[in-house]
């Protein structure tokens, strides 16, 4: 848990701010792994209600995304975090921003459900997203658990879950256009699908950037921007 | 998605729900006021130290004095427990009531006074005597000498200045022996042997190593729950880790005084804006 050895200051006080922020982080990612489990449900089984719960649920998001940030800002005025203490506040005020994000992705799917279940083809065509929906939400489940253990290794893993997550997002795409031009009248509720299936795809590179901060996190190299083999050197290299 | 998982939050030790309450803030008007200080003005001879400070200090917290060298901070906190009275040309206007009495007022005894408020300088100042004889130096003065209460006040006093542990097997050997941040929480415990409600700090920790600086203010953040603390800081970084509310003084003036979390990420004042980012001072 403490790999980062977090609460070892001699300030206790200081080791409290810092638990209270990781902690409300993670907090933060169970909401929106929740929202967007919450509308892939409502998407797959007509679930009106829920739908309108994950939309009502976003606005939650948005204030704990405020008020980490107000977090983080005064640990910086105050503290003057140094080493691992300053990546993390980097990582959390970066991350929570990837979070809010895919919130936001949710809060998409979970409008186009809504618009679907007056429409009973749009509705056929929603049940399509659910292989790739689930792949998603158990990435950003290992995303969240990742930086919850502050796990270099799952963060390396999950950063290449999204490549499959992309050829599955692929296979959606020539499929959905093989209906449109089937069918050119279907266009609008497919283009409404595709939505859905875009904002998946996002959220799994939206995981990629919080997997890369975890790393950035725990071993202080930037990963950012570099291909498979440079960062797993990077991450794993320097004889660790 | 046919499992209908239930999210349990596995990874936060904090719920969702408490997330979305709403913060309790820090607010001086909520606060009790311990020391009361109202259009002080204060002269060395001619030169106008203080020019009509008004500020409550409030109980059981740490106030935080900044500034400039030369700004007032150290004459304001040795007011409070009448050091300036040692000072001949010293010329004091105003009040300053601690529970409502007027510290300044004829039937106040000083030595009383000081027995309440009590201070820490800046350099470590222990007795040239023993460990334990520095910390009951202060119960001796009363007339204390039965062992018992004395190896009893002892014991809590370096266990409340998070000393105990370190000098437990030497308490017989001369405090020179010890660090200067060991000497320092020394006089801290020594301060707090005779169980005063007010702690004056000034400067405690700027002849310190970082090290025994950091521990000095953990001990500040322990002492704050049964002490109204006090303390002048060169350094704004401190004043920011360890206080509850700051005062920003400049030219013997008040600049501005409010809740420390405030005052180090929006500053209300320019002229603390300024300070504390390092563009003058």
């Amino acid at each position: 848990m403490d790999a980062m050895n977090l609460s070892t200051h001699i300030s206790s006080k200081f080791n409290e701010e810092l638990e209270l922020v990781r902690n409300e982080v993670l907090a933060m990612g169970g909401m929106v792994e929740q929202q967007l489990q919450d509308a892939l449900n409502a998407a797959v089984e007509s679930d009106s209600e829920l739908a309108q719960a994950v939309l009502s649920s976003d606005v939650r998001i948005n204030e704990i995304e405020m008020r980490i940030d107000e977090d983080c800002f005064r640990i910086i005025a105050k503290r003057q975090p140094t080493a691992g203490d300053l990546r993390l506040m980097l990582v959390i005020m970066k991350a929570i921003g990837d979070l809010e994000r895919i919130g936001d992705e949710a809060e998409r799917i979970a409008r186009v459900a809504l618009e679907s279940f007056s429409n009973k083809q749009q509705k056929d065509l929603l049940g399509n997203v659910d292989n790739l929906g689930r792949h998603v939400l158990s990435m950003l489940h290992d995303t969240l658990d990742a930086f919850a253990r502050m796990d270099v290794e799952a963060a390396l893993k999950v950063h290449q879950e999204d490549q499959k997550i992309d050829r599955e997002y692929e296979a959606l795409m020539r499929l959905l256009m093989t209906y449109m031009m089937e069918d050119s009248r279907s266009i609008p509720k497919i283009l409404n699908v595709m939505w859905a299936v875009r904002s998946l795809e996002r959220i799994g590179d939206r995981c990629q950037n919080v997997c890369e901060y975890v790393m950035y996190l725990v071993k202080g190299t930037d990963v950012r921007h570099t291909e498979y083999d440079e960062m797993e050197e990077k991450v794993r290299g320097d004889g660790e | 998605m046919t499992d209908n998982r239930t999210y349990t939050p596995r990874r936060a030790f904090v719920k969702a729900e408490e997330l979305s309450k709403p913060r309790e803030k820090l607010n001086l008007s909520r606060e009790k006021i311990k020391l009361d200080v109202q259009d002080l003005r204060l002269q060395y001879g001619k030169d106008e130290a203080l020019k009509g400070i008004t500020l409550g200090i409030p109980e059981k917290r740490v106030t935080a004095f900044i500034g400039p060298s030369g700004c007032g901070k150290s004459t304001l906190l040795r007011c409070f427990n009448r050091m300036n009275d040692l000072v001949d040309i010293c010329r004091i206007q105003g009040k300053i009531l601690m529970d409502s009495q007027d510290i300044y007022g004829p039937n106040v005894d000083v030595a009383e006074l000081r027995r309440q408020i009590g201070m820490v300088f800046q350099k470590p100042n222990p007795f040239p005597k023993s460990i334990y004889e520095n910390v009951a130096y202060g119960l001796r003065l009363q007339g204390v000498n039965d062992r018992r209460t004395l190896d009893e006040v002892v014991e809590n006093s370096l266990r409340g200045a998070a000393l105990w542990d370190e000098v437990k097997d030497r308490l017989q050997d001369n405090a020179f022996g010890l660090s200067g941040g060991q000497q320092q929480r020394l006089v801290i415990a020594r301060a707090i042997a005779i169980e005063p409600e007010v702690l004056l700090l000034d400067e405690p920790a700027s002849a310190l190593d970082p090290i025994s600086t950091l521990k000095i203010e953990e001990l500040i953040n322990d002492l704050k729950t049964r002490y109204t603390i006090v303390i002048v800081t060169h350094n704004m970084q401190q004043a920011a880790r360890v206080s509850d509310y700051t005062a920003f003084m400049y030219m013997g003036e008040m600049v501005e005084y409010g809740v420390t979390n405030d005052m180090f990420t929006n500053p209300k004042e320019k002229q603390t804006n300024d300070y504390i980012t390092g563009r003058f001072g």
